[in-house]
C-alpha cells in the first residue's frame, strides 16, 4: 500500500493500536525483512532497545550483525553509515539526542548531505539519521532541544518529523526507501513511553503491513475555518487539545501538521491560510532564524495581502532551562498556543 | 610500538611493478604541472584566487607521489580510497579517468560532479574514490565502505588517507578505534609532509611518529622514512594483505615531502627547508635508482613521459573544450531523485 493520494495514513482496520515507538519499530522491521541492505546502528540500540524505544525487539529479530551497538563515537559511526550508504547499503544511524549533533555535525552536513550534490548525482547516500528531540521533562538544555530548524537550514537532507503512530510508521518506510539522506526526528513526548507523560494520541490506530506516507506532504490534523495553526511533532497534540477547548466557544481552528520541514509543504500552508486569513505558527524550536519565520515568510512572499493576523509561538531565544517552571515558560504549551489563537482572532 | 623503515628496503619487486610505480609517479607529476600551468595562466594582474580557468584553492601533491604509487599498486578498482583536500595523486594512482577529473577541476559539465564539487570533492563511482576537504573526516566513511564490502562477502578493502595534521583530530581516533573494534578491512595511511599549512609537526604533535598511535588501538603501525616508494609498497603490501584476509586494519605513516605550497599562492616564507626541496624530489631519485637497477633506460623514460604528457594534455583540452554548467541547473542533484545518468 502506498499512500500517495491521501493526506493522512488510513484508519487501521480492526482497531489495532500501537505506541509511536512500536509503529516506528514495525516499519524498520518490515523494511529489514524486505531489504538485506538495511541495518541499524547507534548507542544502546541493541539489548537496551533504544533509550526511547526506537529499536525495541529488533536485536532479537535480526541479530547483532544488523542491529549494532556502537561505541560513544558519533563521528565514527555516522561517518561509517555515510560510507556504507555510498556503497549501496541503507543504514539507519541513531543519534541518541539531536542535541549531540555538535560532536558529529561534519559527517552530517558536510558529507551525508553534500556528497550527492558534489558528485553531480552520481553517488547516492540512501541513509536515515534517526534522532530524539524535544523537552518538557526537565532534562536540561543539552538534552531537550528540537534543532530541526538547524538541520533543515543545511541543504541536502530531508527532515521528517512525525507526530503520531500511523505517520511514524509510514514516514519511516518512506525514509528508508528514499535514495536521499533523511533525518528522522522523533519527539520523546510522542513515543508513548511508559515512563514519560504522554498525550493520549501517542498510542493510536496503526495499519498492519507495509505502507508509505509521502515525505513533503503536510496533513490537516483538524479542519477549521477561523484560524490556521501550522505546527509539527508534539505541538500538534497541544494544538489539537486547544482546538477542542476553543470549539466549545465556537472558534473553529484548523491544525496543519507539517510532517516534514524538508521538503516543506508550502502549498498546504497557503491553501489553509487562504481560507482562514489568520496564522499561528507553533514551533518547539528556537524563535529566531528558524521554521516559524520561514513559514510566515513563505506566505508573505507569495501574497503580502493574504494574512490579516499572524503570531509565532516558539522557544524564546534562551537555552532550554531546567526548573519546571522555567521550562514550561519557554515551551509552546497549551496556554501560549491558546493566547496566540485568541490574539489573532481579536 | 610501531616499526619503522629507516633506509630503502630491498624488496623483491618485479621490473614491471617498479616501472608501474614509476609511471604512476610521472603521470601524477605531469598532471600536477599541467594544472599548475593552467591555474596560474590567468590569475593576474597580481594573484586573484577567484580568477581564471581554474578558480579557488588548489592543493597540489608534487613530492608525495611515492605514497600514492606505493599504496595503490596493491589495489583494484573494486577497492575504495578516501583521500584529502590534496587528492590528485591518489585519484590518478587509483585509476581515475583523467578527462572527467580534469573537467571537474575546471568546473565543467563533463566533470565527475558536473561542476558541483571542484578539486577537493572528486567522487568517482567507477573507482570507489572520494575525498573530503575537512581534515580527518575522510576516515569515517572509509569504515562504512569497508563494512559494506565485508557485508557483501567480497574481499575489497578501503584505504583511508590523511595528512599528519589529521592525527590530532577526533575523527582519526574514532575511526581507528571502530575499525579495530569491528575488525574492518581498512588501511589507514598518513602522509607526513611535515607541515600543516605553516605549522611544523613539531609544533602540533606530541609524539614523533604517528604510527605509534596504532598501538593504542591494538593494530599494526608502521612508519616509512625517506619518501621511498618501494618501502611504501612493502608496508602497504602487508597492510592490504592483512585487510583482505579479514585480519583487520593497519596504520601506515609515510614521511613524504610537500614540494610546493600548501595551496597555490602560498609563498612559504615560514619554511626554512625551501632551498633544499628540489634536491629531494622523489621522481629523479627513483629514476636514478631504476636506471642503476637496469629497469629504466633513456628510451623508456622518454616513452613514459611522452605517454603521460599525451594523456594529461588530452584531459586538459577535453576540460577546456567542455561547456560550463548552466546556472539554471544549479539546484539539480541536491536530492537523489534529480539525478540522471
Amino acid at each position: 500500500m502506498t499512500l500517495t493520494d491521501t493526506e493522512q495514513a488510513p484508519q487501521a482496520q480492526g482497531g489495532r493500536r500501537l505506541s509511536t515507538s512500536k509503529a516506528m519499530v514495525e516499519a524498520i522491521a518490515q523494511e529489514m525483512e524486505r531489504d538485506e541492505s538495511v541495518f541499524y546502528l547507534g548507542e544502546d540500540v541493541g539489548a537496551y532497545g533504544g533509550i526511547f524505544s526506537s529499536t525495541t525487539g529488533l536485536l532479537e529479530q535480526f541479530g547483532p550483525k544488523r542491529i549494532i551497538d556502537t561505541p560513544i563515537s558519533e563521528t565514527g559511526f555516522i561517518g561509517l553509515a555515510v560510507g556504507a550508504a555510498t556503497e549501496g547499503m541503507r543504514p539507519i544511524a541513531e543519534l541518541m539526542f539531536a542535541d549531540f549533533m555538535g560532536v558529529c555535525l561534519d559527517q552530517i552536513y558536510n558529507h551525508m548531505a553534500k556528497i550527492g550534490y558534489f558528485s553531480g548525482g552520481r553517488v547516492k547516500v540512501p541513509m536515515v539519521l534517526t534522532t530524539a528531540v524535544g523537552g518538557g521533562y526537565s532534562d536540561g538544555g543539552q538534552h531537550s532541544q528540537t534543532l530541526w530548524g538547524t538541520f533543515a537550514h543545511l541543504p541536502g537532507m530531508k527532515v521528517v518529523v512525525p507526530s503520531n503512530p500511523a505517520d511514524a510508521k509510514g514516514l519511516m518506510t518512506s525514509a528508508i526507501r528514499d535514495d536521499s539522506p533523511v533525518v528522522y526526528m522523533f519527539h520523546k513526548g510522542i513515543m508513548g513511553l511508559p515512563w514519560m507523560a504522554k498525550n493520549r494520541r501517542s498510542i493510536d490506530l496503526v495499519p498492519e503491513g507495509e505502507y508509505t506516507v509521502p515525505i513533503g506532504k503536510a496533513a490537516v490534523a483538524r479542519a477549521g475555518s477561523d484560524v490556521t495553526v501550522v505546527t509539527l511533532s508534539l505541538s500538534v497534540h497541544h494544538a489539537l487539545d486547544v482546538a477542542d477547548t476553543l470549539a466549545g466557544e465556537g472558534v473553529d481552528v484548523e491544525v496543519l501538521d507539517l510532517r516534514s520541514l524538508v521538503p516543506l509543504d508550502r502549498e498546504a500552508i497557503l491553501a489553509s491560510v487562504a481560507k482562514t486569513r489568520r496564522l499561528v505558527v507553533v514551533d518547539e524550536d528556537y524563535l529566531s532564524f528558524g521554521l516559524s519565520g520561514e513559514v510566515v515568510a513563505g506566505v508573505v512572499e507569495t501574497d503580502p495581502t493574504l494574512l490579516t493576523a499572524v503570531r509565532r509561538v516558539a522557544v524564546p531565544d534562551v537555552p532550554i532551562p531546567y526548573a519546571r517552571s522555567l521550562e514550561y515558560a519557554v515551551l509552546p504549551r497549551h496556554d501560549r498556543i491558546e493566547a496566540a489563537i485568541r490574539s489573532v482572532l481579536s | 610500538m610501531s616499526t619503522t623503515t629507516p633506509a630503502p628496503a630491498v624488496p623483491e619487486l618485479s621490473a614491471e611493478a617498479r616501472l608501474g610505480m614509476y609511471s604512476s609517479m610521472v603521470l601524477v607529476r605531469t598532471f600536477e604541472e599541467a594544472i599548475l600551468r593552467e591555474y596560474h595562466a590567468d590569475k593576474g594582474p597580481g594573484f586573484d584566487i577567484g580568477k581564471g580557468l581554474i578558480p579557488g584553492e588548489m592543493h597540489l601533491a608534487a613530492g608525495q607521489e611515492p605514497v600514492s604509487a606505493g599504496v595503490c599498486a596493491h589495489l583494484t578498482a573494486d577497492d575504495a580510497v578516501t583521500a584529502t583536500h590534496r587528492p590528485h595523486h591518489f585519484a590518478i594512482a587509483h585509476g581515475m579517468a583523467l578527462r572527467p577529473m580534469a573537467a571537474e577541476i575546471f568546473g565543467r559539465t563533463t566533470g565527475l560532479g558536473r561542476g558541483r564539487g571542484g578539486h577537493m570533492h572528486l567522487f568517482d563511482p567507477d573507482t570507489h574514490f572520494s575525498c573530503s576537504g575537512i581534515i580527518a573526516e575522510g576516515y569515517p566513511p572509509a569504515l562504512g565502505m569497508a563494512f559494506a564490502f565485508r557485508s557483501r562477502g567480497t574481499d575489497a578493502i578501503a584505504v583511508a588517507v590523511t595528512g599528519e595534521g589529521a592525527a590530532n583530530q577526533g575523527a582519526f581516533h574514532e575511526s581507528l578505534n571502530l575499525a579495530a573494534l569491528w575488525n574492518l578491512p581498512v588501511v589507514f595511511v598518513v602522509e607526513d609532509n611535515d607541515w600543516g599549512i605553516s605549522v611544523p609537526r613539531s609544533a602540533s604533535t606530541s609524539i614523533p611518529n604517528n604510527a605509534d598511535r596504532a598501538a593504542a588501538y591494538g593494530i599494526p603501525g608502521h612508519r616509512v622514512e625517506g619518501n621511498d616508494v618501494e618501502a611504501v609498497h612493502e608496508a602497504a603490501g602487508r597492510a592490504v594483505a592483512r585487510a583482505r584476509a579479514g585480519s583487520g586494519p593497519s596504520l601506515i605513516e609515510v614521511h613524504t615531502l610537500r614540494m610546493w605550497g600548501h595551496f597555490e599562492g602560498d609563498a612559504q616564507g615560514y619554511r626554512p627547508d625551501l632551498a633544499d626541496v628540489a634536491g629531494h624530489d622523489p621522481i629523479p631519485a627513483y629514476e636514478d635508482r631504476l636506471r642503476s637497477a637496469g629497469v629504466l633506460d633513456d628510451a623508456t623514460v622518454t616513452r613514459v613521459r611522452a605517454q603521460a604528457s599525451e594523456q594529461v594534455e588530452d584531459a586538459i583540452a577535453f576540460a577546456k573544450d567542455s561547456p560550463e554548467p548552466d546556472p539554471a541547473d544549479v539546484a539539480l542533484y541536491v536530492f537523489a531523485e534529480e539525478a540522471r545518468s
